[in-house]
Protein backbone atom coordinates (compact mmCIF):
# COMPACT_ATOMS: atom_id res chain seq x y z
CA UNK A 1 0.00 0.00 0.00
CA UNK A 2 1.10 3.14 -0.93
CA UNK A 3 0.31 6.64 1.35
CA UNK A 4 0.61 9.65 0.08
CA UNK A 5 2.43 12.17 2.41
CA UNK A 6 2.06 15.37 3.38
CA UNK A 7 4.81 16.91 1.62
CA UNK A 8 3.66 15.16 -1.82
CA UNK A 9 5.71 12.20 -1.31
CA UNK A 10 5.03 8.69 -1.51
CA UNK A 11 5.33 6.27 1.64
CA UNK A 12 5.72 2.73 1.13
CA UNK A 13 6.46 -0.52 3.32
CA UNK A 14 8.29 -3.79 2.44
CA UNK A 15 8.84 -6.27 4.35
CA UNK A 16 11.12 -9.68 3.98
CA UNK A 17 9.71 -12.85 6.26
CA UNK A 18 13.11 -14.94 7.44
CA UNK A 19 14.02 -17.25 6.26
CA UNK A 20 11.22 -17.81 4.48
CA UNK A 21 12.07 -15.56 2.03
CA UNK A 22 15.93 -15.54 2.22
CA UNK A 23 17.30 -16.89 -1.16
CA UNK A 24 20.63 -16.71 -0.77
CA UNK A 25 23.29 -15.91 1.41
CA UNK A 26 27.02 -15.64 0.15
CA UNK A 27 30.01 -14.52 2.59
CA UNK A 28 33.20 -16.26 2.45
CA UNK A 29 34.15 -18.85 5.16
CA UNK A 30 30.24 -19.60 6.54
CA UNK A 31 29.33 -22.83 8.15
CA UNK A 32 25.87 -22.73 6.45
CA UNK A 33 25.53 -21.45 3.32
CA UNK A 34 22.09 -20.50 1.46
CA UNK A 35 21.09 -22.70 0.00
CA UNK A 36 23.04 -25.52 1.09
CA UNK A 37 24.96 -26.06 -2.06
CA UNK A 38 26.25 -22.97 -2.86
CA UNK A 39 29.91 -22.75 -3.67
CA UNK A 40 30.69 -18.85 -2.61
CA UNK A 41 34.40 -17.68 -3.98
CA UNK A 42 37.06 -17.66 -0.92
CA UNK A 43 39.02 -15.05 -2.01
CA UNK A 44 40.60 -12.98 0.54
CA UNK A 45 39.16 -9.50 -1.25
CA UNK A 46 35.98 -10.86 0.05
CA UNK A 47 36.29 -11.33 3.52
CA UNK A 48 33.91 -8.75 5.46
CA UNK A 49 31.45 -8.85 2.19
CA UNK A 50 28.07 -10.76 2.63
CA UNK A 51 25.90 -10.48 -0.37
CA UNK A 52 22.05 -11.52 0.24
CA UNK A 53 19.15 -12.66 -1.66
CA UNK A 54 15.32 -12.03 -0.96
CA UNK A 55 12.09 -12.22 -1.80
CA UNK A 56 10.31 -8.94 -0.58
CA UNK A 57 6.54 -8.56 0.41
CA UNK A 58 4.39 -5.76 0.36
CA UNK A 59 1.68 -4.75 3.47
CA UNK A 60 -0.47 -7.08 2.66
CA UNK A 61 2.31 -10.13 2.66
CA UNK A 62 2.27 -10.66 -0.74
CA UNK A 63 5.63 -11.39 -2.50
CA UNK A 64 5.69 -8.82 -4.74
CA UNK A 65 9.80 -8.74 -6.39
CA UNK A 66 13.28 -9.32 -5.70
CA UNK A 67 15.68 -7.48 -3.58
CA UNK A 68 19.30 -7.81 -2.87
CA UNK A 69 21.71 -6.88 -0.01
CA UNK A 70 24.94 -6.43 0.01
CA UNK A 71 27.14 -5.11 2.62
CA UNK A 72 30.96 -4.82 3.03
CA UNK A 73 33.70 -2.89 5.78
CA UNK A 74 36.74 -2.57 3.85
CA UNK A 75 40.02 0.34 3.71
CA UNK A 76 39.08 1.95 -0.66
CA UNK A 77 34.99 1.99 0.09
CA UNK A 78 34.95 2.28 3.89
CA UNK A 79 31.22 0.30 5.09
CA UNK A 80 28.63 -0.67 2.66
CA UNK A 81 25.04 -1.45 2.63
CA UNK A 82 23.19 -1.18 -0.08
CA UNK A 83 19.84 -2.41 -1.12
CA UNK A 84 18.43 -3.09 -4.86
CA UNK A 85 15.13 -3.42 -4.67
CA UNK A 86 13.25 -5.29 -8.10
CA UNK A 87 9.91 -4.51 -8.91
CA UNK A 88 9.19 -6.58 -12.11
CA UNK A 89 5.37 -4.31 -12.95
CA UNK A 90 7.37 -1.31 -11.61
CA UNK A 91 10.83 -0.75 -11.65
CA UNK A 92 14.00 -0.95 -9.33
CA UNK A 93 15.53 1.20 -7.16
CA UNK A 94 19.14 1.48 -5.67
CA UNK A 95 19.33 2.72 -2.24
CA UNK A 96 22.54 3.19 0.08
CA UNK A 97 22.26 3.07 3.61
CA UNK A 98 24.53 4.88 6.32
CA UNK A 99 26.15 2.05 8.00
CA UNK A 100 25.54 3.26 11.96
CA UNK A 101 22.24 2.61 13.20
CA UNK A 102 20.13 5.52 14.82
CA UNK A 103 19.08 4.64 18.49
CA UNK A 104 20.25 1.26 17.90
CA UNK A 105 17.58 0.44 15.94
CA UNK A 106 17.05 1.75 12.35
CA UNK A 107 19.47 2.48 9.54
CA UNK A 108 18.66 5.58 7.19
CA UNK A 109 19.66 5.80 3.30
CA UNK A 110 19.22 6.86 0.70
CA UNK A 111 17.39 6.34 -3.06
CA UNK A 112 20.83 6.57 -5.28
CA UNK A 113 19.13 5.75 -8.55
CA UNK A 114 15.87 4.28 -9.91
CA UNK A 115 14.60 2.76 -12.93
CA UNK A 116 10.69 3.18 -14.68
CA UNK A 117 8.27 4.62 -12.39
CA UNK A 118 11.17 5.03 -9.72
CA UNK A 119 13.02 6.91 -12.29
CA UNK A 120 12.62 10.47 -11.64
CA UNK A 121 11.97 10.26 -7.53
CA UNK A 122 14.31 10.98 -5.04
CA UNK A 123 13.59 10.26 -1.41
CA UNK A 124 14.95 8.34 1.52
CA UNK A 125 14.49 4.37 2.95
CA UNK A 126 14.38 2.89 6.58
CA UNK A 127 15.89 -0.52 7.42
CA UNK A 128 14.82 -2.29 10.45
CA UNK A 129 15.11 -5.54 12.17
CA UNK A 130 11.67 -6.94 13.57
CA UNK A 131 11.90 -9.96 15.74
CA UNK A 132 9.29 -12.26 15.67
CA UNK A 133 6.69 -11.51 18.64
CA UNK A 134 5.80 -14.88 19.23
CA UNK A 135 8.77 -16.75 21.14
CA UNK A 136 6.78 -19.78 20.69
CA UNK A 137 7.02 -19.59 16.83
CA UNK A 138 10.36 -21.55 16.07
CA UNK A 139 9.99 -20.94 12.36
CA UNK A 140 9.23 -17.13 12.35
CA UNK A 141 12.51 -15.72 13.13
CA UNK A 142 11.20 -12.01 12.42
CA UNK A 143 11.40 -9.61 9.64
CA UNK A 144 13.15 -6.93 7.65
CA UNK A 145 10.83 -3.74 7.19
CA UNK A 146 11.99 -1.47 4.60
CA UNK A 147 9.82 1.84 4.45
CA UNK A 148 10.58 4.42 1.21
CA UNK A 149 9.70 7.63 0.87
CA UNK A 150 10.10 8.97 -2.57
CA UNK A 151 8.91 12.19 -3.95
CA UNK A 152 9.38 13.35 -7.72
CA UNK A 153 12.91 14.77 -8.52
CA UNK A 154 11.50 17.90 -9.92
CA UNK A 155 9.12 19.10 -6.22
CA UNK A 156 12.24 19.16 -4.34
CA UNK B 1 -15.36 -29.17 -49.83
CA UNK B 2 -12.50 -27.55 -52.04
CA UNK B 3 -12.87 -24.16 -50.88
CA UNK B 4 -12.35 -25.54 -47.36
CA UNK B 5 -9.44 -26.86 -48.53
CA UNK B 6 -7.81 -23.33 -50.55
CA UNK B 7 -8.75 -21.64 -47.20
CA UNK B 8 -6.67 -23.85 -44.87
CA UNK B 9 -4.01 -23.62 -47.04
CA UNK B 10 -4.05 -20.27 -48.02
CA UNK B 11 -4.33 -19.69 -43.83
CA UNK B 12 -1.52 -21.99 -43.44
CA UNK B 13 0.73 -20.62 -46.34
CA UNK B 14 0.10 -16.93 -44.89
CA UNK B 15 1.17 -17.73 -41.67
CA UNK B 16 4.55 -19.46 -42.96
CA UNK B 17 4.93 -16.23 -44.84
CA UNK B 18 4.25 -14.19 -42.18
CA UNK B 19 6.99 -15.74 -39.34
CA UNK B 20 9.44 -16.20 -43.03
CA UNK B 21 9.37 -12.38 -43.11
CA UNK B 22 9.83 -12.07 -39.06
CA UNK B 23 12.65 -14.25 -39.30
CA UNK B 24 14.45 -12.71 -41.89
CA UNK B 25 13.69 -8.78 -41.81
CA UNK B 26 16.50 -7.31 -42.82
CA UNK B 27 14.99 -4.06 -40.64
CA UNK B 28 15.81 -6.09 -37.92
CA UNK B 29 19.38 -6.79 -38.50
CA UNK B 30 21.25 -4.02 -36.28
CA UNK B 31 24.99 -2.63 -36.39
CA UNK B 32 26.79 -4.22 -33.42
CA UNK B 33 28.84 -1.12 -32.84
CA UNK B 34 28.14 1.56 -29.97
CA UNK B 35 29.13 5.19 -28.52
CA UNK B 36 31.88 2.79 -26.28
CA UNK B 37 33.85 1.59 -29.27
CA UNK B 38 34.82 5.09 -30.02
CA UNK B 39 35.25 6.79 -26.39
CA UNK B 40 38.56 8.04 -24.70
CA UNK B 41 37.50 7.54 -21.77
CA UNK B 42 38.87 4.33 -19.66
CA UNK B 43 36.60 1.30 -19.98
CA UNK B 44 36.63 -1.11 -17.37
CA UNK B 45 35.59 -5.13 -18.78
CA UNK B 46 33.89 -7.33 -16.81
CA UNK B 47 32.86 -10.78 -18.12
CA UNK B 48 31.86 -14.13 -16.66
CA UNK B 49 29.75 -17.32 -17.80
CA UNK B 50 26.40 -16.86 -18.32
CA UNK B 51 25.44 -20.27 -18.42
CA UNK B 52 23.05 -20.91 -15.54
CA UNK B 53 25.57 -23.97 -14.05
CA UNK B 54 28.67 -21.89 -14.16
CA UNK B 55 26.97 -18.82 -11.84
CA UNK B 56 27.25 -19.16 -8.23
CA UNK B 57 23.09 -18.97 -8.00
CA UNK B 58 20.59 -18.85 -10.73
CA UNK B 59 16.63 -18.88 -10.17
CA UNK B 60 13.20 -18.39 -12.05
CA UNK B 61 10.02 -19.87 -11.39
CA UNK B 62 11.39 -23.62 -12.09
CA UNK B 63 9.66 -24.15 -15.32
CA UNK B 64 11.43 -22.37 -17.61
CA UNK B 65 14.12 -24.29 -19.47
CA UNK B 66 17.11 -23.48 -17.43
CA UNK B 67 16.93 -25.52 -14.76
CA UNK B 68 17.77 -23.11 -11.31
CA UNK B 69 20.89 -23.69 -9.84
CA UNK B 70 22.02 -25.26 -7.56
CA UNK B 71 19.34 -27.45 -7.08
CA UNK B 72 17.90 -26.50 -3.78
CA UNK B 73 17.38 -22.67 -4.18
CA UNK B 74 14.27 -21.34 -3.67
CA UNK B 75 12.26 -20.90 -6.89
CA UNK B 76 10.15 -17.96 -8.03
CA UNK B 77 7.12 -19.30 -8.06
CA UNK B 78 4.64 -16.69 -7.15
CA UNK B 79 3.15 -14.61 -10.16
CA UNK B 80 4.66 -11.24 -9.63
CA UNK B 81 8.07 -12.60 -10.18
CA UNK B 82 7.06 -15.84 -12.53
CA UNK B 83 8.71 -14.00 -15.33
CA UNK B 84 12.03 -13.21 -13.28
CA UNK B 85 15.14 -14.79 -13.12
CA UNK B 86 17.70 -13.77 -10.39
CA UNK B 87 21.60 -14.62 -11.01
CA UNK B 88 24.79 -14.46 -8.65
CA UNK B 89 27.89 -14.83 -10.33
CA UNK B 90 31.79 -14.24 -10.56
CA UNK B 91 32.90 -11.37 -12.36
CA UNK B 92 36.49 -11.65 -14.09
CA UNK B 93 38.41 -8.63 -15.76
CA UNK B 94 39.82 -8.66 -19.14
CA UNK B 95 43.13 -10.82 -17.63
CA UNK B 96 40.45 -12.97 -16.53
CA UNK B 97 41.20 -12.87 -12.62
CA UNK B 98 38.78 -12.25 -9.93
CA UNK B 99 37.47 -8.80 -10.12
CA UNK B 100 34.08 -8.73 -7.79
CA UNK B 101 30.32 -10.42 -7.50
CA UNK B 102 27.39 -9.49 -9.64
CA UNK B 103 24.05 -9.75 -8.92
CA UNK B 104 21.47 -9.71 -11.97
CA UNK B 105 17.57 -9.54 -11.90
CA UNK B 106 15.87 -9.98 -15.50
CA UNK B 107 12.18 -9.80 -15.89
CA UNK B 108 10.50 -10.47 -19.20
CA UNK B 109 9.42 -6.93 -20.99
CA UNK B 110 5.69 -6.11 -21.68
CA UNK B 111 7.22 -3.94 -24.03
CA UNK B 112 8.36 -6.89 -26.11
CA UNK B 113 7.18 -6.67 -30.00
CA UNK B 114 8.27 -10.19 -31.47
CA UNK B 115 6.94 -8.30 -35.56
CA UNK B 116 9.56 -5.46 -34.61
CA UNK B 117 12.08 -8.17 -33.88
CA UNK B 118 12.18 -7.15 -30.13
CA UNK B 119 12.51 -9.65 -27.39
CA UNK B 120 13.10 -7.31 -24.40
CA UNK B 121 13.83 -7.94 -21.13
CA UNK B 122 14.21 -5.33 -18.16
CA UNK B 123 17.41 -6.05 -16.06
CA UNK B 124 19.57 -4.47 -13.55
CA UNK B 125 22.92 -5.38 -12.28
CA UNK B 126 24.32 -4.97 -8.49
CA UNK B 127 27.77 -5.49 -8.25
CA UNK B 128 30.55 -5.21 -5.94
CA UNK B 129 34.47 -4.63 -7.20
CA UNK B 130 36.19 -5.48 -3.84
CA UNK B 131 39.06 -2.57 -3.42
CA UNK B 132 36.70 -0.62 -6.08
CA UNK B 133 33.04 -0.12 -4.70
CA UNK B 134 29.70 -0.90 -5.76
CA UNK B 135 27.82 -0.18 -9.04
CA UNK B 136 24.17 -0.52 -10.49
CA UNK B 137 23.82 -0.92 -13.98
CA UNK B 138 20.49 -0.44 -15.68
CA UNK B 139 19.32 -1.22 -19.18
CA UNK B 140 16.80 -3.36 -21.14
CA UNK B 141 18.42 -6.23 -23.45
CA UNK B 142 16.86 -7.43 -26.38
CA UNK B 143 16.97 -11.05 -27.13
CA UNK B 144 15.83 -11.13 -30.40
CA UNK B 145 19.28 -11.75 -32.69
CA UNK B 146 19.89 -14.42 -29.82
CA UNK B 147 16.84 -16.11 -30.58
CA UNK B 148 16.96 -16.22 -34.04
CA UNK B 149 20.39 -16.88 -34.60
CA UNK B 150 21.09 -19.51 -31.76
CA UNK B 151 17.64 -20.94 -30.23
CA UNK B 152 15.52 -21.38 -33.45
CA UNK B 153 18.46 -22.82 -35.36
CA UNK B 154 18.87 -25.49 -32.33
CA UNK B 155 15.00 -26.19 -32.45
CA UNK B 156 15.31 -26.78 -35.66
CA UNK B 157 18.50 -28.84 -35.84
CA UNK B 158 18.05 -32.91 -36.19
CA UNK B 159 20.68 -33.06 -33.01
CA UNK B 160 18.12 -30.96 -30.86
CA UNK B 161 21.55 -28.23 -30.10
CA UNK B 162 23.66 -25.51 -31.30
CA UNK B 163 27.59 -25.26 -32.25
CA UNK B 164 29.10 -22.34 -33.47
CA UNK B 165 30.61 -18.70 -32.77
CA UNK B 166 28.48 -15.58 -31.89
CA UNK B 167 28.75 -12.46 -29.88
CA UNK B 168 26.08 -9.64 -29.97
CA UNK B 169 25.37 -6.97 -28.07
CA UNK B 170 22.40 -7.19 -25.96
CA UNK B 171 21.68 -3.48 -24.80
CA UNK B 172 19.22 -2.07 -26.13
CA UNK B 173 18.51 1.39 -23.52
CA UNK B 174 17.56 2.99 -21.78
CA UNK B 175 19.65 5.77 -23.98
CA UNK B 176 18.62 6.67 -27.51
CA UNK B 177 22.12 5.35 -27.96
CA UNK B 178 21.57 1.28 -27.08
CA UNK B 179 23.62 2.02 -23.78
CA UNK B 180 22.64 1.07 -20.02
CA UNK B 181 23.01 3.76 -17.60
CA UNK B 182 25.88 2.88 -14.92
CA UNK B 183 25.17 4.82 -11.26
CA UNK B 184 28.11 4.72 -8.64
CA UNK B 185 27.45 3.67 -5.43
CA UNK B 186 30.87 3.95 -3.27
CA UNK B 187 33.92 3.75 -3.43
CA UNK B 188 35.90 5.06 -6.47
CA UNK B 189 32.52 4.77 -7.95
CA UNK B 190 30.79 7.30 -5.53
CA UNK B 191 29.14 10.20 -7.99
CA UNK B 192 29.50 7.74 -11.37
CA UNK B 193 26.90 8.56 -13.48
CA UNK B 194 28.03 6.65 -17.03
CA UNK B 195 27.01 4.56 -19.33
CA UNK B 196 27.84 0.09 -20.06
CA UNK B 197 26.90 -2.38 -22.47
CA UNK B 198 26.49 -5.91 -22.21
CA UNK B 199 26.97 -8.64 -25.40
CA UNK B 200 26.58 -12.37 -24.95
CA UNK B 201 29.30 -14.79 -27.09
CA UNK B 202 27.73 -18.10 -27.56
CA UNK B 203 29.52 -21.21 -28.38
CA UNK B 204 26.75 -23.79 -27.85
CA UNK B 205 23.59 -24.48 -27.00
CA UNK B 206 21.06 -27.62 -26.45
CA UNK B 207 17.39 -27.48 -26.51
CA UNK B 208 17.55 -29.76 -23.44
CA UNK B 209 19.66 -27.09 -20.97
CA UNK B 210 19.56 -23.72 -22.80
CA UNK B 211 22.52 -21.93 -22.71
CA UNK B 212 25.93 -24.87 -22.02
CA UNK B 213 28.27 -22.46 -23.63
CA UNK B 214 27.82 -18.68 -23.09
CA UNK B 215 30.12 -15.53 -22.19
CA UNK B 216 28.49 -12.13 -20.74
CA UNK B 217 30.48 -8.86 -20.76
CA UNK B 218 30.06 -5.97 -19.70
CA UNK B 219 31.68 -2.96 -20.69
CA UNK B 220 31.58 -0.12 -18.21
CA UNK B 221 32.90 3.66 -19.85
CA UNK B 222 34.38 5.37 -16.90
CA UNK B 223 34.21 9.57 -17.82
CA UNK B 224 37.50 11.26 -16.72
CA UNK B 225 37.25 12.97 -13.80
CA UNK B 226 38.47 16.70 -12.95
CA UNK B 227 41.93 16.43 -10.45
CA UNK B 228 39.80 18.12 -7.88
CA UNK B 229 37.41 15.02 -7.28
CA UNK B 230 39.19 12.24 -8.66
CA UNK B 231 39.03 9.35 -5.91
CA UNK B 232 41.15 8.64 -3.69
CA UNK B 233 42.65 5.42 -4.85
CA UNK B 234 44.17 4.68 -8.29
CA UNK B 235 41.49 3.54 -10.84
CA UNK B 236 43.16 0.42 -12.72
CA UNK B 237 41.25 0.17 -15.74
CA UNK B 238 40.93 -3.37 -16.64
Amino acid sequence: MITVMPNGGNAETFHINLPFDRIMTGAPGQREPMPAALEWPDDERLYGMRAELFKIRNNNDVVIGLASRIEAAENASGEIIEWVLHLPARGSVYLSMRPDAVDGQYRVGELRAGTREFQEMNGRVTERWIAAASAADDLHAGRIELVTVFKAAEDR
Amino acid sequence: MKYLISAVIGTLAGIAVCLLAVYYNPLNIRSDLTPLAFSDNPIINLHYSAAARDTLLYTNNGESQVAPYPGNVLELWEDPIRQTTAMTTVLLNSRNEFAGIGIKFLSDSERTQLLKGQVLVDSVWHIFLPGRGTLFIEQTENHWEHLRDIVIPAYLSSGDSWRGVWRRNITAGPSALRTARVVGGSGEFVGLDAEAVEALAARAYSVEQGPVALQGELLIEMPRRNSADAPATPSATN
